[in-house]
């Protein structure tokens, strides 16, 4: 169908006033031939047909100007109700004052003044009827079942039906006028029973709607009196007195107004229970929407505790959150303050307290909740919960009464239930915080990594006669390899390669030390072993109990082509010999550094001398390549290393380097090593 | 992952360890020496089953170096893989702790025979 609702109820209204213009036509010529003893008059039923649809159209009206309406304010539609009574009263009123005032006049006889009168009276009569009609529709469908629906299309069909039989000369008190009539109220009375909306509305409501229905039920009176009155006054052409469906509609809306001024009065000592439940129903839906509406944690305590406060109607309420993290603790009141609050804590007694047992066991474990009787000279009772988030206590709530024993099942329960919920709440906003926070301390890391990353060197000490490539990755974001290079004068350069046993921020912070440590002695001009003795001591100052630290040291003579190396604990240095061809490790005695903290280091520790030719390679690293495993717990071993130097040594320090991390990478199968890895490579020209 | 266990036989603490003793599982192995330590003057370590040890792991053994000297406490490691043994060799801590290579070598040792 094209037609909108709009243009329906449009097209109504005209079509309505035409039928009812029609109606008012009808009805004065038929006058007209009755008193002129005309024969050639128009038929009685044309005035009915019209009549009949005068009803329709008003009947479609309001089926599409209320019934389809989206509101279902009950409010709203009661009071339509009454400001269309009211409109169509004050019209019919009018009328009846006219008739006062011309009484006695000759116009007060005529026929035809009256039947003008009627006929306005007719329109208005219909148009309230069909208004509440259509209203109490809605009322009755406010909650609506399959069966409902059902019922009420046959009350209506049948409504409709009944109109028809105004073609019939049917009298009231005929027998088919009555069944016709009592099967209609019969309906009627079964639909009327359909009352759920009241218990919606909350008390002030109730009476607001008993007063409207009060007055949708004088108009009702109104305007049967009004009927009764020309029907036993005036002969009338079209006696709605007489018509079926008029007096039906009369009884159905009456019969509803009763139904609903009598359910709507035995509501209310009830409602401020149903508002109460509603409130605790919102209160609930406040606390787990909490953590949406972006309030704070405080914010959500502050509903708990008002919440159950009304739940219970406590008198005063307390809620103490303890301290968390970098949060202090803070209590929350409800008229009550610190020093009363202790005065109440003070009085309960212990012995006398009764746990409540909860549903759920763990929790009775955890909580000391509890309802108790207090000798206090304003509160009588307390209810105490305490609230858990994440498993910990994070605060106590208190609830006080001014009557002994003034907590029942129910208000415990519904308190449980917000505790429950603004648990959930908390906990959220703390798991949200400890995200944050976990976001915050990765940043910290990434910083750290920069930082440390500063303490290698950018660039290394070089003299003309080899090339030199040095590196290193952290297995976390912080690691504790380390090298470095000095230059000791224009003939010496030195490099080391050390590492902090253990990884991570710990590995880190002595690997810190170390260079600040080396940096220093670098400066002293000692030899290989001297350094590493020096290093000892200083590192042992330094270092806690089970941390140690394996280094190797190694100085390049270059006039002397020679290199003085010395090793504390590390991996031993490996060598490739031009010459031979050879591939080997200098092993050498040499203890890491921080295990033996006393004068007896320098017995454990020893320099070697070693002469370079061009094409020797010299390799430091750490046992993050030796110890870099594959998946069935193998390790990558000095076999395999001292292999990869015999079949790669023609590559240079930098490529040397990077065919390396491949092979191991490849052996470990993984790209992240679970240890930091480092390695220096010098290849002498 | 590590397994520590310690048996007791007359006056001397045996401790077993089988697995991996990394930075992580180090504590536990700490844990382990310190008590036979207070209660002991003689440990012996089986190290049969000790699959690798990490710098870490060797920290452990090294922190207790001075405190046996003092109190005057033999603990010896035996049954060690010529790997794990290895890596005590590169550290030098060979040459602090005592490490023999059966049971029976051990507790001649360790009964000051």
């Amino acid at each position: 169908m094209g037609i909108s609702n709009k243009n329906i109820v449009r097209i109504s209204v005209v079509l309505a006033i035409i039928s009812w213009l029609g109606l008012l036509g009808a009805t004065l010529l038929i006058r007209f031939g009755a008193l002129q003893h005309s024969l050639h008059t128009i038929p009685e039923f044309v005035a009915k047909a019209l009549l009949i649809l005068y009803i329709f159209f008003v009947f479609v009206f309001f089926n599409f100007q209320i019934g389809k309406h989206g509101s279902t304010n009950i409010g709203e539609l009661l009071w339509k109700v009454f400001v269309t009574g009211l409109i169509a009263t004050i019209l019919s009123l009018a009328t009846r004052y006219v008739l006062i005032l011309i009484a006695g006049n000759k116009f007060a006889s005529n026929p035809y003044f009256v039947d003008i009168l009627y006929t306005i009276n007719i329109a208005l009569i219909i148009v309230y009827l069909t208004c509440t009609f259509i209203v109490w529709k809605r009322l009755i469908l406010y909650q609506k079942s399959k069966n409902l629906i059902r019922l009420w299309r046959v009350f209506e069909i049948s409504v409709m039906l009944s109109l028809g039989l105004t073609f019939f000369k049917l009298r009231v008190f005929d027998i088919t006028f009555d069944l016709v009539i009592a099967y209609l109220i019969v309906l009627a009375a079964i639909l009327s029973a359909n009352l759920k909306w009241v218990a919606y509305l909350n008390y002030k409501q109730k009476w607001k709607n008993i007063l409207l229905m009060l007055l949708v039920g004088l108009y009702l009176w109104y305007y049967l009196i009004t009927i009764i009155n020309f029907t036993s006054n005036h002969a009338l052409i079209i006696d709605l007195g007489e018509n079926l469906t008029i007096l039906a509609l009369f009884g159905f809306t009456f019969l509803y107004s009763i139904f609903s001024i009598l359910v709507l009065l035995f509501n209310l000592p009830t409602s401020s229970v149903f508002e109460k439940k509603l409130e605790e129903v919102i209160n609930f839906q406040r606390l787990s929407q909490s953590r949406n509406t972006g309030q704070s944690e405080e914010q959500v305590f502050e509903i708990l505790l008002d919440s159950s406060v009304s739940a219970v109607m406590a008198n005063a309420a307390w809620v103490e959150v303890y301290p968390h993290n970098t949060s202090n603790g803070y209590k929350i009141f409800h008229k009550l303050n610190d020093a009363s609050l202790r005065e109440i804590l003070d009085k309960i007694d212990r012995k006398k307290i009764k746990k409540i047992i909860s549903s759920d066991p763990i929790k009775n474990v955890k909580g000391s909740r509890f309802v108790v009787d207090i000798k206090h000279h304003e509160y009588k009772s307390v209810l105490v919960f305490p609230i858990f988030a994440q498993e910990e206590e994070v605060g106590i709530m208190g609830l006080l009464k001014d009557l002994s024993d003034g907590f029942n099942r129910d208000m415990i329960e519904i308190v449980r239930t917000f505790v429950n919920q603004a648990s959930i709440s908390i906990e959220n906003f703390r798991l949200m915080q400890e995200a944050i926070e976990n976001e915050r301390y990765k940043e910290e890391l990434k910083i750290a990594r920069r930082v440390q990353g500063a303490l290698l060197p950018e660039k290394l000490h070089k003299n003309d006669d080899f090339d030199i490539h040095a590196f290193s990755k952290s297995a976390a974001e912080v690691g504790g390899d380390y090298y470095d290079s000095f230059r000791m004068d224009d003939n010496r350069v030195a490099y080391v390669v050390g590492d902090v046993s253990g990884k991570g921020t710990s590995a880190a912070f002595h690997m810190a030390e170390m260079k600040g440590i080396f940096h220093s002695l670098s400066q002293l001009n000692l030899s290989p072993s001297e350094f590493l003795i020096r290093a000892n001591t200083a590192l042992s100052a330094c270092l806690d109990r089970t941390s140690l630290i394996t280094a190797s040291i190694m100085y390049i003579h270059c006039k002397e082509k020679k290199i003085c190396l010395s090793r504390a604990g590390h991996c031993p240095t490996l060598i490739y010999e031009a010459k031979t061809g050879k591939v080997k490790f200098i092993e050498g005695k040499g203890l890491g550094l921080a295990i033996l903290r006393n004068n007896n280091y320098k017995n454990f520790v020893e320099s070697m001398d070693l002469k370079y030719g061009a094409g020797n390679i010299l390799m430091l690293y750490t046992d993050g390549i030796i110890e870099a495993k594959n998946k069935d717990g193998l390790e990558f071993g000095y076999d395999r290393l001292k292999r990869f130097m015999e079949d790669n040594h023609q590559l240079s320090p930098e490529q040397l380097n990077n065919q390396l991390l491949d092979m191991v990478h490849q052996f470990a199968e993984k790209q992240i090593l679970d240890d930091d890895y480092t390695t220096l490579i010098i290849k002498f020209k | 992952m590590v397994e520590i266990s310690s048996e007791v036989e007359s006056d001397i603490c045996f401790i077993t360890v089988k697995g991996d003793v990394d930075a992580s599982s180090s504590i536990h192995l700490d844990q382990s020496i310190n008590e036979a330590t207070r209660q002991f003057k003689k440990i012996l370590i089986d190290c049969q089953h000790l699959n690798y040890i990490s710098s870490a792991g060797l920290g452990v053994f090294m922190s207790y170096i001075n405190d046996l000297e003092e109190k005057g406490i033999k603990m010896i490691l035996f049954n060690m893989s010529p790997k794990v043994h290895h890596v005590f060799e590169i550290l030098g801590l060979d040459q602090l702790l005592k490490i023999t290579g059966t049971e029976a070598e051990a507790k001649e040792i360790v009964n000051g025979v």
